[in-house]
């Protein structure tokens, strides 16, 4: 990314200034891609079962959003209008493209694990959703602060929901066991941990449905605590 | 033919498109206010999704898999294009959005009233892309077995959404506590319907 932030030295604004820096702020909590804009649902709940998958969905989507934010910028003046769908599409598609195949040399269990998820952050409504509001409008540095700022929103909800799940659902984070095994071993029938102490994972969690509640008590709390987020209906 | 029914009915109810997978959850919250839009939205759902599954499986099966060229000429067959898909699948998608809200306004400007201002949007709905990935990897053995999977998501999402509609009317009239009103609820009501939905897994097809 070294390359695209050299490109934009040039603005006589400061590189981080307030502005700036609230681009990157809003998005994490008063201004969240997801529990506030209800972009990106889509995937954001599909890959929650284990923690491993949901940072690399937000680590691709990361990706996905910054270089293609800035892309869009810098080529604003240059899209029709009319075509301007079709063009974002376009980019969308590619960096995807470039996504899923690193993924697939790379962490090939895991990109088995998303299947069709790293396609669909095609159609993630974030990424249209910011080319549309932002990318379009504004300069490629404060896209990218920008991008930075929605991909690290959407992040944080999608670990918050797999944290929640995973270890609730099976025990463990990242793959290791934290609450103990239920593996029966030797001289501990019921398998290790808490588990030992007749403690059960929760299936359920596992199930879709649970990461939809999950991610309606999360935002039941952020408007519980903030009054000005609530709706009327 | 028993396959292609219960491919139907399967896409319909234990592999639904909201509650299984969570395919056009953003469309889904956004326009479900009322039965009306949700109405027109997934009917429009249903027709795309119709149209563009079995156009992306022949683009698939004769264009894009590997050896899939071989039709063409002997010496194609170890081509493998499958890496384009998502572009491809995309391509076709926002076209044919395109092309079937200008045939339907010309057409038949009564149906281009209801649906007209629902089909842009569709383009950049998840489960129209979701649908053709999921085709590409189940790896249907006929176009009817593939446009059987393409209706039933469509009806499975239609379903879906005019059920939260009618609840989102009602719902109204209740008392949400006030930081869950609006999308909250919404949320919980959806896991809730999900859950009920995974009780039609138990059913053999």
């Amino acid at each position: 990314m070294s390359e695209v932030v050299e490109k934009v030295k040039a603005p006589s604004e400061p590189l981080f200034s307030k502005k700036n820096r609230k681009l990157v702020t809003d998005p994490l909590s008063d201004n969240n891609p997801i529990t506030i804009q209800v972009l990106g649902i889509c995937s954001a709940l599909a890959i929650t079962v284990q923690v491993e998958q949901a940072v690399v969905m937000s680590a691709a989507v990361f990706f996905v959003l910054a270089l293609g934010n800035v892309v869009i910028s810098t080529l604003r003046n240059l899209i029709p209008g009319r075509i301007r769908i079709i063009v974002q599409l376009v980019v969308v598609a590619s960096l995807v493209i470039i996504v899923n195949q690193v993924l697939m040399a790379y962490l090939p269990d895991v990109s088995a694990k998303l299947s069709v998820f790293v396609g669909l952050i095609i159609t993630n409504c974030i990424i249209m959703g910011r080319f549309e509001a932002f990318a379009m409008a504004n300069k490629p540095w404060p896209s990218f602060m920008d991008a930075v700022g929605n991909a690290s929103g959407y992040a944080i909800i999608l670990i918050i929901v797999a944290v929640v799940r995973e270890l609730l659902g099976s025990g463990s984070l990242f793959g290791i066991p934290i609450l103990g095994s239920p593996i029966p071993v030797e001289g501990y029938p019921n398998g290790t941990g808490l588990f030992d102490m007749g403690y059960m994972n929760n299936n359920l969690m596992v199930l879709p449905p649970m990461a939809l509640i999950v991610v309606g008590v999360i935002i039941w709390i952020q408007r519980g605590r903030n009054k000005k987020l609530i709706e009327s209906h | 033919m028993q396959e292609t029914i219960s491919i139907f009915v399967k896409a319909i109810f234990s592999e639904n498109m909201i509650f299984a997978y969570f395919l056009g959850m953003c469309s889904y919250l956004a326009v479900s206010k009322t039965v009306k839009t949700a109405v027109g939205l997934g009917a429009a759902v249903i027709f795309v999704l119709g149209i563009t599954i079995p156009l992306n499986y022949l683009l698939e099966n004769y264009v894009l898999k590997a050896g899939a060229l071989a039709w063409l000429n002997e010496s194609y067959a170890s081509i493998d294009l499958s890496f384009l898909s998502f572009i491809m699948y995309i391509a076709v998608i926002a076209s044919i959005v395109q092309l079937v809200e200008m045939v339907v306004e010309k057409f038949a400007p009564a149906l281009y009233g209801a649906l007209g201002i629902f089909l842009p949007l569709i383009a950049v709905n998840c489960a129209i892309l979701g649908g053709a990935l999921f085709m590409q990897d189940r790896q249907y053995t006929s176009i009817t077995d593939a446009t059987s999977f393409g209706l039933g998501s469509g009806v499975g999402w239609f379903l879906a959404i005019v059920a939260i509609a009618a609840i989102r009317e009602k719902i109204k009239y209740s008392h949400v506590p006030p930081a869950l009103r609006g999308l909250g609820i919404t949320f919980i009501i959806t896991g809730l319907m999900g859950m009920a939905f995974m009780s039609f897994m138990g059913i053999e097809y």
